[in-house]
């Protein structure tokens, strides 16, 4: 099909204003959030309900196109980056919150809601939404289902796909069709289930029908500092080990505490290594208990301090702090690569000394703010040169290490952020021949011709990355 | 032309600043959002994109700069959007341009011509002129006339060029007394010096002070707005025990901030620029630290009051808290925040001039906003938020009146 005549038939379904496809248009959308690949679209389109998006599907498939879902362009593994061109289905324009339901408990929303804005739209309820990934204020609950996103608070609630009863979905012919429902369990296959995390490879998500939870009765925030963060990982086993599991446990080191103190002024300390924060919710009676046995574990782990949030503004300012970590990394350098990996929380303390010990082999900086509890952890390298120097192999070849460490230890290579271009070719280091095989005949049940999101999660024979160097390059470097 | 901005390298892309974007809210683009146009402004600094193609995106922003208060990696997104529409120039067909440019060049810096201009538009308000205007011109054209407000009868200017404090003297300030605060708003200029004397102020007026220059910088006339601030720099430096410089419009507070920054590439003036633009303070910041000795009473036009935060007060100055605070010492006043306090009314500067249509969307939620706190009056510290909600007021009826911080604080004997 004739560009002219692509660009014409797809301003006849959405009109004019949301038809892009002007080079300033469409070189904003050559990227997400993984700075180290881009990839113009030919074309960007912002559709406005089910059926536009249906009518687009059909309009880029007659063209032969791949079509490329996006939401808010928060995603850390490039999920988003149209890297075969095509057409990029914004559903940012997709806000609507269809229907709330305070004794069911559920909400129907657009994918291009933002996460934030539920939760904020749900208070004077005292519901909330519960995944709260780092990004929330801008990702949508869209880019939330296709990477099965999680958060601090996931620790006790589960993430997203614990909370997405069904959705609505556009198949790669234009089909419009509805997985899962209003009720907690359905009959046959949990297609719901499949389709959360799939990265938008499978069909393209118009409405989404999540669970809501109550917020409960009292909350108090606690922040143990540590000299060492051996020392904070040892206390964060210890206290699941005691049968304690807080709504929240995160782990932040000194670098993360005094890049968000120098802009959000957040008040972390900063004389200590690593800090350990926890969130206590439930019961009036029953969070104090908590709180003190929590206190006593970490002190007899060699907690320097302990502070408690003595206000509700306190306590929302550690969490901002703790949630902007990953935005605060421009402090660290130009160039950050945020890793997403998990190892078993029984050797948190192991693969954390892992973990500092190949950033000062590849002497590359790494901060780490991570879900302690879930033990899913985001190594960051932080950098100054660009992914086309020769530099920038030492950033993979520490990348790698910590991935090799995380799967020796009985861990994967991801946790929330997905596969997406970042990480496909290491799919093949945890899945063999026949896993991914069989992943792509589901694919392609789903999408025969390949045109959603193709490429993205299986390995394609070209990383994103170059190729790792041989040999670490010069001397450690003091953190 | 180039664009080259060093500073768009300490921007990660990781999208946090997009939903605080009012423009990004509206439409739902990436180019009209902080992180698309620092992108924008990249691509064309690499040579992968004609700089002209970008200046529409970068003239949607309002530069409010809500993105830098949002910002993790504190990107100082204004900077960024200043140098590049100085590369580029002003915004707009090529008659816009120029008359914003005669107007940013011929008329700002020079205060005799301001007043001349004002004298004119006051005779064409007064006339009936204005009246048929309205009745007459195009829809777009009604519009823009209908956010003139009256000229005041005589501009502001001052008895002395020391007016002493009142009471124990506590400090010795200088005042801005700015060119639209003059022009528009000469009894909140008389009612912010009688509350700083009050409380213990001598307040001196330098002589041959001139527009701060914040328009200028925002709309691609930098190198007009530098000879603006060297002579600010001239005038308000020539007393040297002066404890502060105070300013009571948001939007200039922030640019005399911003003069060090300003004039970083001058030798002569770089240090003389950041000595004065560290004594910069707002009304509002300067008078909740050096603390209110006088016994305020109540007021008529304080019950229920809401607060709009200016965004060059807020964001671009980090002032949120001291306004309110000052609010507080108002026997019988209640404040009702309204949602989205420091969002945008679409003022900005004359963006609602130049972008009538997104101005006005901003300006209708706001409208809604502030209807929902039930408040008879919304205060707003600075000149263009004043006018545009005064616009906002009548063209969406919400019965609410608009008041400078330091004129309400004024009738409550503060």
């Amino acid at each position: 099909m004739e560009r002219s005549l692509l660009i014409r038939n797809l301003r006849r379904i959405v009109g004019e204003a949301y038809v892009l496809h002007r080079d300033d248009e469409l070189t904003v959308y050559e990227q997400d959030a993984l700075m180290v690949a881009r990839h113009k679209p030919d074309v960007v389109v912002l559709p406005d309900n089910t059926q536009q998006v249906a009518d687009v599907v059909k309009v880029a498939r007659e063209a032969g196109l791949p079509i490329v879902a996006r939401g808010a362009g928060t995603g850390l593994a490039g999920g988003a980056i149209p890297e075969q061109g095509g057409v990029v289905i914004a559903l940012t324009r997709m806000t609507r919150i269809l229907d709330v339901d305070p004794v069911s408990l559920i909400a129907v929303v657009e994918p291009g809601l933002v996460n934030a804005e539920l939760t904020a739209s749900l208070a004077s309820r005292g519901l909330f939404y519960a995944p709260d990934p780092g990004s929330q204020v801008a990702s949508t609950i869209g880019g939330n289902v296709a990477n099965n996103s999680g958060g601090p608070h996931c620790l006790a609630y589960g993430v997203t796909s614990n909370h997405v009863l069904g959705m609505e979905i556009v198949l790669s012919d234009g089909t419009i069709t509805w997985v899962g429902g209003r009720a907690v369990d359905g009959p046959g296959y949990d297609l719901t289930g499949l389709l959360v995390g799939s990265e938008g490879t499978l069909g393209i998500v118009t409405k989404v029908i999540v669970r809501l939870m109550k917020r409960r009765e009292a909350v108090r925030t606690l922040l143990a500092l540590y000299d060492t963060m051996d020392a904070a990982c040892e206390a964060t086993s210890a206290v699941i080990a005691a049968g304690i599991v807080p709504e929240a446990m995160e782990i932040l080191d000194r670098l993360v505490m005094r890049a968000v103190n120098q802009t959000l002024h957040v008040g972390f300390p900063e004389d200590a290594e690593a800090a350990l924060l926890i969130d206590v919710e439930g019961l009036r009676e029953s969070v104090p208990v908590l709180i003190a046995r929590i206190e006593e574990i970490c002190r007899a782990d060699g907690a320097r301090r302990i502070q408690t949030a003595s206000s509700t503004e306190e306590r929302l300012n550690l969490w901002k702090g703790r949630k902007h970590a990953y935005g605060a990394m421009g402090r660290l350098g130009r160039r950050t690569m945020m890793l997403d990996v998990c190892a078993p929380r029984s050797r948190l303390p192991e693969i954390m000394r892992r973990v500092l010990e190949a950033g000062r082999r590849w002497n590359i900086g790494v901060s780490n703010f991570f879900h302690a509890g879930d033990g899913n952890l985001h190594p960051t390298p932080f950098f100054d040169f660009d992914e086309t120097s020769p530099e920038y192999a030492r950033v993979i070849g520490l990348c790698e290490d910590i991935m090799r460490a995380c799967i020796e230890m009985g861990g994967t290579i991801t946790g929330e952020h997905g596969i997406g271009l970042e990480k496909r070719e290491y799919l093949s280091w945890m899945l063999n021949e026949d896993d991914i095989d069989s992943m792509k005949r589901v694919k392609a049940v789903f999408d025969p011709v390949e045109a959603l999101n193709p490429d993205k999660i299986f390995p394609a024979g070209r990383s994103v990355h170059g190729s790792p160097a041989a040999d670490p390059v010069g001397a450690p470097r003091a953190q | 032309m180039t664009l080259v901005i060093p500073e768009v390298e300490t921007c990660i892309h990781c999208g946090l600043c997009l939903n605080q974007c009012p423009t990004y809210r509206v439409t739902h683009l990436e180019a009209e959002s902080p992180r698309g146009r620092i992108y924008l402004v990249k691509a064309a600094g690499e040579g992968r994109l004609e700089l002209p193609s970008v200046a529409d995106h970068l003239y949607l922003c309002l530069m409010c700069r809500a993105c830098e208060t949002a910002c993790p990696s504190g990107v100082q997104y204004g900077r960024i959007a200043e140098a590049a529409r100085e590369v580029l120039g002003p915004p707009g067909p090529p008659l816009q341009r120029w008359i914003t440019r005669f107007a940013l060049r011929s008329l700002m810096p020079h205060p005799r011509r301001l007043r001349i201009a004002a004298a004119l538009l006051r005779f064409y308000q007064r006339s009936g002129l204005a009246a048929l205007a309205l009745r007459i011109l195009p829809r777009s054209l009604r519009r823009r006339a209908a956010l003139l407000p009256p000229v005041s009868p005589a501009a502001y200017t001052s008895e002395a060029d020391v007016l002493p404090a009142m009471g124990e003297k506590r400090a010795r300030v200088a005042f801005l007394s700015g060119c639209v605060m003059s022009l528009f708003f000469a009894d909140v200029n008389h009612a912010t010096v009688r509350v700083l004397r009050r409380n213990g102020c001598d307040v001196v007026m330098p002589r041959g002070q001139a527009c701060c220059g914040a328009l200028n910088v925002h709309y691609g006339e930098a190198a007009s707005a530098r000879a603006m601030a060297r002579r600010n720099i001239d005038v308000f430096s020539a007393d040297p025990n002066i404890d502060a410089i105070i300013v009571n419009a948001s939007g200039c507070g922030a640019a005399m901030k911003e003069y060090g920054h300003l004039l970083k590439d001058d030798p002569a003036y770089r240090e003389r620029a950041e000595q004065f633009a560290a004594k910069v303070r707002d009304a509002s910041e300067f008078l909740a630290g050096h603390g209110v000795r006088t016994e305020p009473r109540p007021t008529a036009t304080a019950m229920t009051v809401t607060y709009q935060d200016p965004c060059h007060l807020a964001h671009g100055q980090r002032v949120r808290a001291e306004p309110r605070a000052l609010l507080a010492t108002v026997p019988g006043l209640t404040l009702k925040e309204m949602p989205g306090a420091d969002h945008c009314c679409g003022s900005a500067g004359i963006y609602n001039i130049l972008q009538p249509e997104m101005s006005e969307v901003l300006l209708r939620e706001k409208m809604e906003a502030i209807r929902t706190t039930g408040a008879q009056t919304v205060v707003a510290p600075n000149p263009g938020c004043m006018m545009q909600l005064r616009y906002g007021a009548q063209r969406f009826g919400v019965p609410v009146r608009v008041k400078h911080l330091m004129d309400l604080l004024d009738e409550t004997g503060a």
